[in-house]
């Protein structure tokens, strides 16, 4: 197994299916009366978190503290992380305090990549910039496989702000190298120059691309890119590119919703959408547990130290 | 003042000879060149070139003196081969009045180890907003010629206009940081696949072009000179070829790092290879390498650009851009084949005439002053950061082999390097 999990590409066909085969697994153990596994029993896990974002720190820790590993939250409000210590010298202390992982959220791209050359223990990126989220990615490739019994040939169209998007990032690489097949959607204005050399198709129609659509994945939109001139309006978007009751009906009948989370309501995503029964959006949460244990035991499993 | 005898160097047509450096000039040529009590050099299959001129070189004093001073950076030019740096103005304060000019010109002059010509702000406080006193400046002690904001793009095309007709009046010239600032909100690197796959934001290729090309027009329209700084890209090298085949008066620049690196070093997120303008594809490099070769690209020049260490041991998107160039200017270039004349003409002779500075960039020949270099061509060397003589450390090629090597530099017939160190 990898060392660290800094992008989606660091995992091979054969790594990120025995990731999803160990979280069903860990899925399975959770359902009985024996929570806590013994596995991390002495391993110390650090949640390094940059950015505000609660639940996928406390995903994070309820899957190290399910493997008995001891969590110390190491947050940017209320340290010396906020009083303008550097990474590197953060990376020294954690280095000191014999961190066997670091899982980093950071609004730096690249930032878990830096942290990777100052700590000996494994670097987990939970979120990078505008870069990649690869354990997101993991627990939709989880949620599709479970949901739709394969990921090998499903059509998945990822629509929305795919240039600021690490959710995007992560899911086209994973889901390429589990053999999907994934067109981007959006308008020009948010996918990526250079998009072209990604594994994926393109498309500025979502309505063209629904009908053949086995997963759509709405990613989350901020309504301030409109101030940079990336949509007109909140209005124009949700008409062209967001997922109502009515554009639903595109889909095949057995296709499901995702959402990374949070949702805007209204703008990308309409509210009886993200409550039907199409949406997975409830068992992402929950599978990301499930997820983070896998790959907290696959990269700390007695491997190494 | 002591008398050399340089011995069997090769001048730049391939022939050996020997050199007598007396009172600040070379004194005699060739045969003619004896000289009784002279300390001779051995310079056999050594190369012997006008003294290096950089017409862009960041020295961070007055202000950031914990990445660099007038001295130390000075000592690294000698070592490079350099026996004159152009200054840019964006230290703190911003070299926009006489008063800073001066102090920089004096610093340099206490140095003594190259000639610190500084370069004045076209605005104040870099700011695009107003001129600065550019005539205070050209009359200045340190008389100078070059104005630019570099760092900043005098983006505001009127003012620019204005900076241009202006400076007519002392033959100075302005040299651009092209690049359309609102194309480059948050910038990180290059815009293209790779910033596409790595999540950081892009730098276009049209935000230096457009700016490129809307100076050429305003150089035309008022019958200027302009210079452009650091050009990276394809595209410009198309419309400075334009510019030049209409008689327009620009003339350019491209750094030694848009020469050999491209835009795949970000792969690493290490903010060594972050600079500005950014690394490019290897098309674009393999343009400019052609550009230079034509002549379209009149000069190779560092953007040598100093920082401390926390400002480039951090985060991609928190690190200041720039790298040190001064050391390794003439190996990189050699590296990427320029034959030594070239290196003489790119290096030396071009942008001499360019800054004004008469004293440099001249072929050893009787009667002109003493600056000069001698490289070993033979030589490698590898890069190691911790023994440049720059305050800092910030430089893409540490752990590279390259080739050539200064043996000595002479500024005014007096050795700032020997042996291939520098003499203090
Ligand atoms: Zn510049």
């Amino acid at each position: 197994m990898i060392r660290h999990l800094l992008s989606a590409a660091d995992l091979d066909a054969d790594n990120a299916t025995l990731v999803l085969d160990t979280a069903a697994e860990m899925a399975n153990l959770a359902g009985r009366e024996v929570k806590k596994l013994p596995t991390l029993r002495g391993r110390t896990v650090v949640n390094l978190f940059y950015e505000d974002s609660t639940r996928t720190r406390i995903s994070f820790e309820a899957a190290a503290k399910r493997l008995s590993a001891d969590v110390i939250n190491f947050s940017a409000k209320g340290s010396s992380v906020s009083k303008g210590e550097s990474l590197k010298d953060t990376a020294l202390t954690l280095q000191a305090m014999g961190a066997d992982a670091v899982v980093i959220r950071h609004s730096a791209s690249g930032a878990p990549h830096r942290l990777a050359t100052w700590v000996d223990g494994s670097v987990l990126n939970a979120g990078d910039g505008t870069h990649e989220h690869p354990t997101q990615a993991l627990l939709d490739a989880y949620t599709m496989r479970a949901r739709l019994g394969r990921l090998d040939g499903l059509a998945v169209a990822i629509v929305g702000d795919v240039l600021h998007s690490r959710v995007a990032r992560s899911n086209v690489l994973l889901l390429h190298t589990l053999g999907a097949r994934v067109t981007l959607v959006g308008p020009p204005t948010l996918l990526p120059v250079g998009v072209d050399a990604w594994p994926a198709k393109t498309s500025y129609d979502l309505d063209a691309v629904l009908p053949d659509a086995d997963v759509v994945m709405m990613l989350r939109v901020q309504r301030e890119r409109m101030d940079d001139a990336y949509f007109p309006s909140v209005r124009e978007y949700s008409r062209r590119y967001g997922l109502d009751a009515v554009r639903m009906r595109k889909l095949p009948e057995h296709a499901i919703v995702m959402h990374p989370g949070p949702m805007n309501r209204g703008m990308e995503i309409s509210p009886d959408v993200a409550d039907s029964p199409r949406s997975t959006i409830v068992e992402q949460v929950a599978n990301g547990v499930s997820v983070r244990m896998a790959v907290l035991y696959l990269l700390l499993g007695g491997q190494h130290k | 003042m002591t008398t050399y005898l340089i011995k069997g160097a090769a001048i730049v047509d391939g022939s050996a000879t020997d050199l007598l450096i007396r009172d600040g000039v070379v004194a005699a040529v060739g045969r003619d060149a004896t000289g009784r009590g002279a300390e001779v050099i051995d310079a056999d299959g050594l190369v012997a070139l006008p003294g290096l001129v950089d017409l862009h070189t960041h020295l961070r004093e007055p202000g950031r003196e914990d990445a660099e001073t007038v001295e130390s950076g000075s000592r690294a030019a000698a070592l490079g081969g350099y026996t004159a740096v152009c200054a840019m103005a964006n230290t703190d304060p911003v070299a926009d009045t006489a008063g800073v000019v001066e102090q920089v010109y004096r610093l340099g002059r206490a140095a003594g180890l190259v000639d610190v010509q500084p370069i004045g702000a076209v605005t104040v406080g870099l700011a695009g907003e107003r001129l600065a006193e550019l005539g205070a400046m050209a009359t200045s002690a340190a008389r100078v010629r070059i104005f630019s904001d570099d760092g900043h793009c005098v983006a505001d095309p009127r003012l620019m206009r204005r900076a241009l007709e202006y400076v007519k009046a002392f033959d100075g010239i302005v040299a651009q940081h092209a690049e359309e600032p609102r194309l480059t909100v948050g910038a990180q690197m290059h815009e293209g696949d790779v910033s596409a796959r790595l999540g950081l934001t892009g730098w276009p290729a049209v935000a230096e072009e457009a700016i490129i090309a809307r100076d050429a027009l305003l150089a035309e329209h008022v019958g200027s000179r302009l210079h452009i700084c650091h050009v990276s890209t394809a595209g410009s090298v198309e419309i400075l070829r334009w510019a030049k085949q209409r008689g327009i008066r620009v003339t350019a620049e491209v750094t030694p790092h848009h020469l050999l690196l491209t835009d795949t070093r970000a792969e690493s997120y290490d903010p060594v290879f972050k600079v500005n303008p950014p690394l490019r594809p290897s098309a674009d490099v393999a343009a400019l390498r052609a550009a230079l070769a034509e002549g379209v690209i009149d000069v190779v020049a560092t953007d040598h650009a100093p920082h401390a260490v926390e400002d480039k041991e951090c985060e991609w998107g928190y690190a200041r851009p720039g790298m040190l160039g001064l050391e390794t200017a003439l190996s990189v270039v050699r590296s990427v084949g320029l034959s030594w004349d070239a290196i003489a003409t790119r290096l030396s002779r071009v942008p001499a005439r360019i800054g004004g500075l008469t004293e440099h960039g001249q072929d050893p020949a009787p009667g002109v002053p003493a600056n000069l270099t001698l490289v070993d061509p033979a030589a490698t060397w590898t890069v190691d950061p911790a023994a440049l003589a720059s305050r800092s450390r910030n430089t893409p090629y540490a752990g590279m082999t390259l080739p050539a090597r200064v043996v000595a530099t002479f500024l005014r017939g007096s050795p700032t390097v020997l042996d291939g160190k520098a003499v203090r």
